[in-house]
């Protein structure tokens, strides 16, 4: 089919495009920015505190979990923020109005949400290698990462489509940053997850955001550090079931939610948000 | 496709919102290279019957014809040959014009039939709508005026065979307008592009119209060129003149009867003759009020029936 040769390539296009873009507008140099700088400033806190006679640094160990931390973010919330805020501004109308402009968009969603995800693990890994000893990344290493951090995106982004799809209100989208904080909390990212009550471990394994750091902390950090972890195991088939888990239920469930979404859009649609956003402003 | 279907067939279109009627069964259809105008007061269902037709929109009932294809159910291919010229506000804003254009035109390049090459060469487009200078510009730091051109170049880069504007020149100087309005001549004369825009303003019907459409309470009240909607309505001319240095303004059903007897009674000493017949202006006006005296007066009727 030709046509669907042209969908990828423009969507694909469309996301390199609005990825150059993301590096010359101050807002989103500031969302890569920020975190890096509050990462590295927090890794470097944690760098003499030693992790319960592993001899191995906090920081060491907490430098693969905001990876992956990060991913769940990027996937969950960036993907929501731009769907709600394209809808309210007529870009998904304009997608909408062109043959094939839905697949397109999601498809440039999807390299732009890619390329930043990445962008923001180096901003935040390279200068962290200099502050914390202890973190590698050997062959095995590797191999994690490239079915992880596509399998972490699958398992996120259909859900950010959803919660945008959900969100009427770009100003709303915020609300689900508190829950994501919370999983953050209970899911051992800076801290072993070991060290909370059993049935808030239980919650947490529930969620993505605690496999993506635990299967980040399982390519960049010795084996040793098990003792850290529940059954003392890095626990890579599980990781690979829940994430897939998550990714098959959201692939089948973001399309048909996206669609309900897409025909509600028109002029008239749009217009309406308009005009709260203007008596929002004034 | 045959030459003898219309690009645009509606009967009896109806669309009702929980228990509030929109549109009361709305019929019109327009032939290729046609540019019809739906003109009608705020809240006539002008945006409605637009959205329908373009497929963002479920109508209630009735049928809908759209290049030979039902909208609610149309595909992509459809999608192909249509232009939409939405009412903008502040989507892309990061992109750059013509890189703007020359993305959208990608997804039509798969529709290109041997007859309709597909997409306009983003160059010639953005000269089109007299965007060359700000071809590099951020599409948010456009004027609102060029902004309204850009939407109209989006509108147009699949070189569609039918195109829907929806208030097209809402924010342009004289000047552009001007410019906007030989960009619409050269679409319907030269490619022959059927269009169909909406307005409120009657000066830009009256100059674009092949065929205007008044729209008033979810009904087309009347379809027919700028001159014939005039004839229509029998209002009656204004007549004025000046005999012995006074100025004398006079109105007639019949204006050229009265000027005969005027002449046949002074002679010569008629000057400054004018005989104006009642505008668009006037026959819209009589047109939509008719309208609305007459959905009173049936809503008494039923009133009373009830009583």
């Amino acid at each position: 089919m030709t046509s669907l040769r042209t969908v990828g390539r423009a969507g694909f296009a469309r996301g390199v495009i609005e990825l150059r873009q993301s590096f010359t507008t101050a807002q989103d140099l500031w969302a890569y920015l920020f975190p890096a700088v509050a990462f590295v400033v927090t890794i470097f806190f944690m760098r003499d505190h030693e992790l319960a006679g592993t001899g191995v640094s906090l920081g060491a160990r907490t430098l693969p979990s905001v990876l992956g931390m990060g991913l769940a973010f990027a996937g969950v919330q960036t993907i929501a923020a731009q769907l709600a805020v394209e809808r309210e501004d007529g870009t998904l109308l304009r997608a909408k109005a062109t043959p094939d402009g839905m697949s397109g968009y999601l498809v440039g969603k999807i390299v732009l949400v890619g390329g930043m995800s990445l962008i923001s693990i180096l901003l935040q890994l390279v200068p962290s290698l200099f502050l914390v000893d202890g973190v590698r990344l050997d062959a095995v290493g590797w191999l994690t990462l490239i079915w992880l951090v596509p399998l972490g995106l699958a398992a996120t982004l259909p859900l950010g489509a959803v919660v945008g799809s959900l969100v009427d209100n770009p100003r709303n989208v915020g609300f689900i940053t508190l829950p994501l904080f919370g999983l953050v909390a209970i899911s051992g990212i800076f801290y072993p997850i070991t060290a909370i009550p059993g049935w808030l471990q239980a919650v947490a394994q529930g969620f993505p955001v605690y496999w993506l750091g635990l299967g980040m902390r399982s390519a960049f950090l010795p084996d040793s550090l098990t003792v850290v972890e529940l059954g003392h195991s890095w626990r890579l088939g599980e990781t690979a079931g829940v994430l897939g888990l998550w990714a098959v239920a959201g692939l089948a469930l973001a399309p048909a939610v996206l669609r309900r979404m897409a025909r509600r859009e028109s002029g008239s649609a749009v217009a309406r948000r308009r005009e709260r956003a203007l008596q929002r402003v004034t | 496709m045959n030459a003898s279907t219309g690009v645009l067939d509606v009967r009896d279109l109806r669309m009702r919102y929980g228990s509030v009627d929109v549109l009361r069964g709305v019929t019109f259809a327009a032939r290729r290279g046609e540019v019809v105008v739906l003109l009608g007061p705020n809240g006539a269902g002008k945006t409605t019957t637009i959205e329908i037709l373009e497929g963002f929109r479920v109508r209630s009932a009735g049928e809908v014809s759209v290049l030979g294809a039902d909208p609610a159910q149309a595909g992509e291919a459809w999608r192909a040959r249509l232009g939409v010229v939405l009412q903008s506000w502040r989507d892309h804003g990061k992109w750059r014009v013509r890189e703007l254009l020359q993305h959208l035109g990608s997804y039509y390049a798969a529709y290109a039939t041997p007859l309709v090459r597909r997409p306009w060469p983003v160059d010639d487009l953005v000269a089109a709508v007299g965007l060359t200078g700000q071809a590099q510009r951020r599409v948010a730091q456009l004027s609102g005026g060029q902004r309204r051109r850009l939407d109209v170049a989006i509108g147009i880069v699949g070189r569609p065979e039918l195109l829907f504007l929806d208030e097209p020149t809402v924010g342009f100087d004289p000047a552009a307008r001007r410019e906007f309005h030989d960009l619409v001549h050269r679409l319907s004369d030269v490619d022959e592009t059927t269009i169909l825009l909406t307005t409120h303003d009657l000066d830009e019907a009256e100059k674009l119209a092949d065929r205007i459409l008044i729209l008033a309470g979810g009904r087309i009240i009347a379809d027919g060129s700028a001159d014939q909607l005039s004839r229509r309505v029998a209002a009656e001319s204004e007549i004025r003149w000046s005999r012995d240095g006074s100025r004398y303004v006079h109105a007639a059903a019949d204006a050229t009867t009265f000027v005969r007897e005027l002449f046949e009674q002074h002679g010569a000493a008629i000057t400054d003759l004018e005989v104006r017949r009642s505008s668009l202006e006037d026959t819209y006006m009589t047109l939509v009020r008719e309208s609305e005296a007459g959905r009173a007066s049936a809503a008494a009727a039923a009133f009373e029936g009830a009583l």
